[in-house]
């Protein structure tokens, strides 16, 4: 870099150089993948635009009428609700296990490990591990024969009743790990003196976990939610690879996608996905307003 | 009484345990058993039945070759280069002019950096793809690249954090031996950025080398492929040949394995600090 010679100015000149020198492409790459995409998609949410032909029309707010009238559309939200109620299993989970696994356990970093494992592993991997675990005669019915309840054995992804549990459950499997690890992190900052102290004075593992541990990570545990909201949201990976959202699996996410890159009905998925950001914006403020709250 | 009941707590400790990395394992087991199954073998015996030859590489071959495989590793390599190289320069470049001068429209610059994060990229990508279209970046390598060093924010964050534990007293002295801010980024700064490149490297890498719909939207072409669009497109040719499934499935997989293993340490920091945003 000596071709430069930026050392022979002067240090003022020097620092206006390396400010703008240092934040112009970040700045650059993040107006156009980060703010560009957003004010494009509000502007496609009101036309009927189809991705490529060379001119659209203004249709005002007719898009938006179509995806709260049309139930079609509008029954992607109750699938979000299976993933959501499944985050809360995936975080008591994870919350249990970072708990039992914070204080002296055998081959702790053995399960530590094989825990936190799936979530490292790679999204096509995951849709095709469980496609072979649900399948008809699979792993799922196999374990269930082996251990006399083989009459329960389901249509676990070709049942519309069953195929978002199995889904979700999917994705519980997957993630879990996730919020292991940050829970685990938070819980390992707290002062190993502390819990001396409540061992002295005769509490229980129950009563350190209520009273000292969990408030010591509220504020990871409503992070963690509200990454469990804005997931159960947009999941799309495990549908889209099992199912493509069939047999009632259709998620938010994959019905953008099917409607922008399959149909070309450009427009009707800008303002489906205009609706999808701001329902996680809307989270994210109640949020961040309630914990200010308790601070 | 007391001893009991600890006996009992520790009973549901460790069964609880056990079933949970029992439920952890199994899926992939199975996929592991699976994948060194002959045809008749894999059709006759249940999912659950270990294979009757443990050597029996005959799927992986099979997998790799005509899955293409290779062509995905290479993919997936050259993208997952550039774009954690450029991640860590670019993050790093930013986050020094953040942290160690004042500067107009310094705050603006933070909150754009804080608010994109508030923009989950799934919802813009039907945009993001016109973006790239008109850029003519649709079916190179470069739409992956651009987009993983510009989406991603959590690695500025990562370096804001570490900086600030970095004393300016440092640039101070570095200073009065005549050195220029340039020197001082790359002489000083960056190497003391160390840890903070590790996380980076493990978070950003982790998820490009996992990421599905990016490589899948932008880079459809059969020579483009990555690990997970080829083992994607084992769907059609192999169909209910799961034998050969599960081997792509172990191919992909067993990179991730070693590094795990090698790198646990690392991961976990790497992880709890990437997390808290």
């Amino acid at each position: 870099m000596k071709y430069l010679k930026v050392s022979n100015w002067g240090y003022s000149a020097q620092r206006i150089f390396i400010i703008c020198a240092f934040s112009i492409i970040p700045l650059a790459l993040l107006f156009t993948f980060a703010y560009l995409p957003v004010i494009n998609m509000f502007k496609y949410s009101f036309t009927d635009w189809n991705g490529y032909s060379k001119r659209f029309d203004y249709v005002g707010f007719e898009n938006y009428t179509r995806i709260f009238s049309d139930p079609e559309y509008f029954k992607v939200f109750i699938v979000s609700l299976y993933y959501f109620v499944a985050t809360f299993l995936q975080m008591g989970l994870a919350l249990y296990f970072a708990t039992i696994l914070s204080f002296k356990v055998r081959g702790k970093n053995f399960f530590k490990g094989i825990l936190f494992f799936p979530y490292l592993l790679n999204g096509v991997a995951i849709g095709f591990i469980f496609l072979f675990f649900f399948k008809p005669d699979g792993t799922l019915d196999m374990l269930m024969h082996a251990v006399g309840l083989g009459q329960y054995t389901q249509l676990w992804l070709g049942n519309p009743n069953i195929i978002n549990v199995s889904l979700a459950g999917a994705s519980v499997w997957r993630y879990m790990g996730f919020n292991f690890i940050i829970f685990l992190g938070a819980i390992s900052s707290i002062p190993k003196d502390v819990y001396e102290a409540s061992d002295i004075d005769g509490a229980n593992r129950w009563q350190q976990f209520r009273h000292i541990i969990l408030p010591s990570i509220t504020r990871i545990l409503q992070l963690n939610l509200i990454l469990a909201i804005s997931g159960a949201i947009s999941a799309f990976d495990i549908p889209y690879i099992m199912t493509d959202g069939s047999n009632g699996s259709m998620t938010f996410v994959i019905q953008t996608v099917h409607l922008a890159f399959k149909y070309g009905k450009l427009g009707l998925a800008s303002a489906m996905a205009v609706v999808l950001l701001m329902i996680v914006i809307l989270v994210t403020l109640v949020q961040r307003v309630t914990m200010k709250g308790e601070e | 009484m007391t001893q009991l009941k600890y006996t009992l707590a520790s009973v549901v400790k460790y069964a609880s345990l056990i079933l949970a990395a029992f439920i952890a394992l199994l899926p992939i087991v199975v996929i592991l058993f699976a994948s060194l199954k002959t045809n008749a073998e894999y059709a006759s015996s249940s999912p659950l039945a270990p294979p009757a030859n443990w050597l029996n590489f005959a799927n992986y071959v099979k997998a790799f070759v005509d899955g293409n495989m290779l062509v995905g590793f290479k993919n997936t390599i050259i993208i997952l280069v550039i774009s954690i190289i450029g991640a860590t320069l670019t993050g790093s470049m930013i986050a020094y002019v953040l942290d160690r001068f004042k500067f107009k429209g310094k705050k603006i610059m933070v909150a754009a950096f804080l608010l994109a994060t508030l923009i989950p990229s799934v919802t813009t990508q039907v945009a993001t793809f016109q973006i790239i279209n008109a850029l003519d970046l649709f079916n190179t390598r470069w739409a992956a690249i651009v987009m993983y060093l510009g989406t991603d924010i959590i690695a500025v964050y990562i370096f804001l954090q570490f900086l600030g534990s970095i004393s300016s007293a440092l640039d101070e002295s570095a200073m009065l031996d005549g050195a220029s801010y340039f020197t001082i980024y790359w002489k000083i700064i960056l190497p003391l950025l160390k840890p903070a490149i590790v996380t980076v490297i493990i978070v950003k890498g982790v998820n490009i080398y996992n990421d599905f719909y990016t490589p899948f939207l932008y880079m459809p072409k059969d020579s483009l492929q990555v690990i997970s669009t080829a083992l994607f497109k084992f769907k059609g040719p192999f169909g209910s040949q799961w034998e050969v499934i599960s081997a792509g499935i172990m191919i992909a997989i067993i990179p991730t394995m070693i590094i795990f293993l090698l790198l646990q340490k690392y991961i976990y920091n790497g992880f709890a600090q990437g997390s808290v945003k």
